[in-house]
């Protein structure tokens, strides 16, 4: 174990951690408060990924993120992969996990995409059964992530909000709100991202995520693609603002996972969270 | 397989039923995240591969590959490790006789990256020793280190990729692979020293090394794991 600080994420701009942006990060973060990671690229031996996390760690309160455990997933999860998680969170005692409402192995290989499913009473008791067996292995709460949508399922019974609040009352677990995300799927679904947020159960959220998006043209309907490639879109900024005022300040997370630029660009998105935080 | 998961492996196949009318046509979105992903790991862990056979190729190989060999856990550093085997039987790439190997180092450079972490022992630990403690001691390499044995000149062609000034002679290298640090480095094996090296590396003891490979020379041998940092324990064994 590294450091028995308890330590939690602070209200503060975080960014998405870039092992080409190590050195930088220990000179001058700038207003980057704390740092976020993603778990599977931790579970190696030894080597350089882990030396930097152990020496990030000692200067910033780290999230750990995973996207590799498939919590919707249609059969049990896998041991192997929980016990590597919870080796990591022993080991590093993060100030956060969490992880995504989405699949990625249902019966056959890793995928290596969040995929979508069914907001019925099936998933629910199925993804509640999962969320507790995660926050019994770690010993923590976990913070569970609303999803970018393209696509709906005819066998929902229960809108996203709905289901994650149920998932909140059920397990105890928090919510970590992408608001990247609720824009995508808004857009794609053709549905109101404010009202989206005006249903989200706001008391749970743990962290806000921001990310960049892609446009495609689809002709007559516009398809946003969740590619965490470019800077956030200025209506997400707009959305990020209500959100906001809904949750108050709250630990703010800019993503940048494709076509990552140098540092101070990631800076200066981090000092506009820091100004949106201000209000 | 799920309806689902069958359709985002099958680029023909129709979407599931349960997915609503009107969002049908989202589903390929799916399809490509996971087909562009996955080779995107794979670009990412076989660079020299990819160089060497184009970019459009690289892309429909691995587009082949990844239906037939997912990852088997969400650990993508280490995706791959069935690629060179593949390519041994990858039709496509017969006039690249020398790529499978390429792909077992780029795999093995990889894995050494990511091993745990050794100190290597102080030196006099191993030249104090008599030439008889010395026959009967078993090294313990580190756990970054790794051997690829070829008949093609794979460090010269892997080189010659970056610095395009460089032209590999034909001629049967193997390579070993050590990390003094956090940077994996490799040293080319006198031929004459492969054999020994390998029985090493497989912790006979230097006595049994030596004489199934009696050509060989010891000294330099043990002068190459030394100085790259590689030797991080020693076993002696009793005399048979």
């Amino acid at each position: 174990m590294l450091d028995t600080t308890d330590r939690t994420l602070p209200n503060q701009p975080g960014i998405g951690f870039k092992s080409q942006h190590f050195q930088d990060l220990l000179d001058d973060p700038g207003p980057v408060a704390w740092l976020e990671i993603h778990a599977e690229n931790y579970m190696g031996d030894g080597g350089r990924p882990l030396a930097q996390l152990r020496e990030l760690s000692a200067h910033f309160p780290i999230s750990v993120h995973g996207v590799g455990l498939s919590i919707g997933g249609e059969r049990q999860l896998d041991p192997d992969h929980l016990a590597r998680l919870k080796y990591l969170c022993d080991w590093l005692s993060p100030a956060s996990f969490s992880e995504h409402l989405a699949w990625s192995t249902h019966d056959t290989g890793y995928l290596n995409d969040l995929l979508p499913l069914p907001y019925d009473k099936v998933s629910l008791s199925r993804v509640a059964g999962h969320i507790a067996q995660v926050q019994d292995t770690l010993g923590r709460q976990m913070l569970l992530e609303n999803p970018s949508s393209y696509l709906s399922f005819d066998t929902s019974t229960m809108t996203e909000t709905e289901f994650l609040s149920e998932l909140t009352t059920r397990t105890g677990c928090g919510l970590l709100l992408d608001v990247n995300n609720v824009f995508i799927s808004a857009t794609n679904l053709e549905t109101e991202p404010q009202a989206y947020i005006d249903a989200f159960p706001t008391d749970a959220v743990g962290e806000i995520h921001l990310g960049g998006h892609d446009e495609e043209d689809q002709g007559s309907s516009r398809l946003l693609i969740d590619s965490h490639a470019k800077s956030v879109a200025d209506p997400v900024w707009d959305l990020l603002a209500y959100t906001l005022s809904q949750t108050g300040p709250a630990p703010l997370l800019v993503e940048w996972d494709t076509d990552v630029p140098p540092f101070p660009v990631l800076r200066d998105e981090a000092a506009r969270a820091q100004l949106a935080l201000a209000g | 397989m799920t309806p689902f998961t069958a359709a985002l492996l099958r680029p023909d196949a129709s979407p599931p039923d349960d997915i609503s009318k009107a969002t049908r046509n989202r589903f390929d979105i799916y399809r490509n995240n996971v087909a562009v992903s996955l080779t995107g790991a794979l670009e990412a862990a076989f660079p020299t591969v990819r160089t060497l056979v184009g970019d459009e190729f690289f892309k429909a190989m691995a587009g082949i590959f990844l239906r037939g060999h997912l990852p088997q856990d969400p650990r993508l550093a280490l995706y791959g490790g069935e690629l060179p085997a593949f390519l041994d039987s990858f039709p496509p790439a017969k006039d690249l006789p020398y790529l499978p190997d390429i792909a077992r180092l780029e795999q093995a450079l990889r894995e050494s990256y990511h091993a745990a972490d050794a100190r290597p022992i102080q030196p006099a630990r191993l030249t104090d020793l008599t030439e008889d403690e010395l026959l009967g001691t078993c090294l313990v390499l580190a756990p970054a280190s790794r051997t690829i044995r070829s008949n093609w000149p794979i460090h010269g062609i892997y080189k010659a990729q970056t610095d395009k000034s460089l032209r590999p002679k034909m001629r049967a290298e193997t390579v070993l692979i050590t990390r003094s640090k956090y940077d994996p480095v490799m040293t080319v094996v006198d031929p004459a020293n492969v054999g020994l090296l390998e029985a090493i590396a497989d912790q006979q003891t230097l006595g049994a090394s030596l004489s199934s490979h009696p050509g060989a020379d010891l000294t330099s041998v043990l002068g190459l794991l030394l100085g790259q940092g590689t030797i991080i324990d020693l076993h002696r064994k009793a005399n048979p």
